[in-house]
């Protein structure tokens, strides 16, 4: 009881109900065919919304009007590059991504470069960035056929007994982001500058350098996502990151992280990532037609938020 | 706390009147910002393409110009509330389809879902006070549902703009090109609504200063439902004036117009925060993008690769002069 209690006291909790539900509605519909494999394809298809979701869940959690906008145009930018650096042969695939992650990290770090120079609000600069980003994918990567190498591309589907080993990793990685969001320094900073900016620099944290490090770390993290992206789905181009602008907010704030700023959670990312998905399966299973489909999402997304409700203003 | 409100107001008054000078130059200047971004962008299409400078030319170069300002003003008001609507693209286009079909072969019908929507746009802004909800994701979240409410009205591109709506867009009134009529016409009527009137100060002041207001007995459920409302009415005006131009629809048509109606009220000096907008420099803002979008680009031979690019380097170029102004100001 005291479990349940203390359980249904954490935000996070409701994010994995959600996608419980969402795939016990989808069994039943089938009547069991396929559970076990719809699990494996929301894991691996969750983890490219986690990868994201965790970096801008860090940015969010700055403060209200800290959002990254340019992720999609990142992820589209360095899904290119990765895969012209491995240039199909498996000996580069360290280097290309490599090259993903200085390209992802070099647009968030001029991100926070258009922040703290033109003292714009962090919405229109990653809009205006990703204006720029965008163009220089399409002018980068067209009229090329730009596939990965064959070894990366089977690491990215690998699975062990159903379970995608890139999704172990990502539950490593999100591990090492919950230690580094509640128990080191940056993390620290980071829910200090988002609970009170002022109070944080009074206190001696060292606000633009960490929010420069914020933005880096989520333009990383897109960099990384981008060709992992064009690894599992065999390819890279333009549109790859385009639905990742709504996903990566959404998982924010439906799994229990502050828009206000302040409060971040990382395994509610999971659970809102685990849930989205499976919500889009449910959906295709059903066969209901596009604009459904559409349809649905935005409503269940709107309503999610409705019902977790919105912080109460402290000032 | 007391010590320095002295000092402050101390140093206000103290201030020389050379300062107070140079301080109402810049401001000036920063008001005049959209303007000259505007005429900049003019002078070099006029320098790259002379011709261009003409009846005919400015008809066909700001053609989508009235749609585009439409939506800024839409987006302006949800500004001014200290939101953001991300849905005003799709909204724009669930419109589009809606014109394009119900509105011309059942129109009774067609007006009754457009005002729906209005309506829709009114309980969101109730919702997001009343549940203090993140204005960015609701909205997010309700562009995927114009976006598949356009779907279901409109599968494939198609559809066909009602007579009369293609009339009045096609109007060529003598010496000045409508979309410059329009315009004008759209800025004036906001700006005087917005900033002229006793209640435009009140829906203005729910962004400036939400508490004060409160504590002055106004209704900011009120406030954010009117904004919102008006939101709605303006991506409807701008959905419909789209497929005027278009004369058909296309459920992907206004997927765009999220990105530059958010541009368009920046780069017409508004600020994200503080109630802090301009309806004549959102329209001036508006005809910058929708110049500086293609006709400029096209002859500067720019490959339209580049012209998103354009976009983002215009609002960047323009706020870092507005920075530079800034400066002086303090």
């Amino acid at each position: 009881m005291i479990l349940v209690r203390s359980l249904a006291g954490k935000p996070w909790v409701w994010s994995f109900l959600g996608a419980l539900v969402v795939w016990l509605a989808t069994i039943a519909f089938t009547g069991g065919y396929g559970a076990g494999g719809m699990v494996t394809a929301a894991l691996s298809l969750a983890v490219f919304t986690v990868i994201v979701g965790v970096g801008q869940m860090f940015v969010i959690t700055l403060g209200p009007g800290n959002v990254d906008l340019s992720l999609p145009a990142n992820i589209g930018l360095a899904s290119a590059v990765a895969m012209k650096v491995m240039a199909g042969s498996d000996s580069m695939i360290v280097v290309g991504l490599l090259a993903a992650l200085a390209c992802g990290a070099a647009i968030g770090a001029v991100n926070y470069l258009l922040i703290w120079a033109l003292r714009i609000p962090p919405i229109i600069a990653t809009l205006s960035a990703s204006f720029i980003i965008q163009s220089i994918d399409i002018s980068y990567g067209r009229g090329l056929q730009i596939k990965p190498p064959p070894g990366f591309a089977d690491f990215t589907n690998w699975q062990i007994l159903g379970i995608p080993v890139l999704a172990v990793l990502t539950v490593l990685f999100t591990i090492g982001a919950a230690i580094a969001l509640q128990r080191m320094i940056y993390g620290r900073s980071v829910l200090a500058i988002g609970q009170n900016i002022r109070a944080a620099w009074l206190a001696g944290v060292n606000v633009g350098r960490i929010r420069f490090l914020t933005y880096t770390l989520s333009g990383a993290l897109g960099g990384i996502d981008g060709a992992l992206l064009a690894g599992y789905f065999r390819g890279a181009n333009v549109d790859i990151g385009n639905e990742y602008l709504l996903a990566s907010i959404a998982v924010v704030v439906i799994g229990g992280t502050s828009v206000a700023g302040g409060k971040a959670n990382v395994p509610g990312v999971w659970g809102a990532a685990l849930f989205l998905v499976l919500l889009l399966t449910m959906l295709n299973t059903f066969g209901v037609s596009a604009g459904v489909r559409l349809l649905l999402t935005g409503l269940i997304i709107v309503g999610v938020i409705t019902a977790a409700g919105g912080e109460k203003a402290v000032r | 706390m007391r010590p320095e409100m002295t000092a402050a107001s101390l140093d206000a008054t103290t201030r020389s009147s050379a300062e107070r000078g140079a301080l109402a130059r810049a401001r000036l200047l920063r008001g005049l910002l959209p303007a000259l971004s505007l005429a900049l962008v003019l002078l070099a299409i006029a320098w790259l393409n002379p011709r261009a400078i003409s009846y005919f030319g400015f008809s066909l170069m700001l053609n989508l110009a009235i749609p585009i300002a439409l939506a800024t003003i839409a987006q302006m008001f949800v500004i001014s509330g200290n939101e953001l609507d991300l849905s005003i693209g799709t909204f724009v286009g669930f419109v589009g389809c809606v014109t394009a079909t119900w509105l011309k072969d059942a129109p009774l019908i067609g007006v009754a879902i457009l005002v729906g929507s209005i309506g829709v746009y009114a309980l969101l802004g109730a919702l997001i006070r009343l549940r203090n909800l993140p204005s960015i994701v609701v909205t997010l979240g309700m562009s995927f549902v114009w976006q598949g409410l356009a779907i279901l009205v409109l599968p494939k591109p198609g559809g066909k703009a009602p007579d009369w709506l293609l009339a009045i867009m096609s109007f060529k009134p003598p010496f000045v090109p409508f979309p410059i009529i329009a315009a004008l016409l759209i800025g004036l009527i906001v700006h005087f609504g917005l900033m002229r009137t006793s209640y435009g100060v009140i829906l203005r002041g729910s962004g400036g200063n939400a508490a004060a207001l409160k504590r002055a007995g106004w209704s900011l459920l009120k406030t954010k439902i009117v904004l919102f409302a008006l939101a709605g009415v303006f991506g409807v005006l701008s959905g419909m004036a789209l497929i005027g131009i278009t004369t058909s629809a296309d459920a992907n048509i206004g997927n765009g117009y999220t990105l530059l109606s958010i541009a368009g009220v920046i780069l017409g000096g508004g600020e994200f925060v503080g109630g802090r907008v301009s309806p004549i420099g959102a329209v001036i803002g508006a005809l910058t993008l929708a110049l500086a979008a293609s006709p400029l680009l096209t002859f500067m031979h720019i490959p339209p690769d580049w012209q998103v690019a354009a976009n983002g380097a215009i609002l960047i170029i323009v706020l870092a002069a507005r920075v530079l102004i800034s400066r002086r100001e303090r």
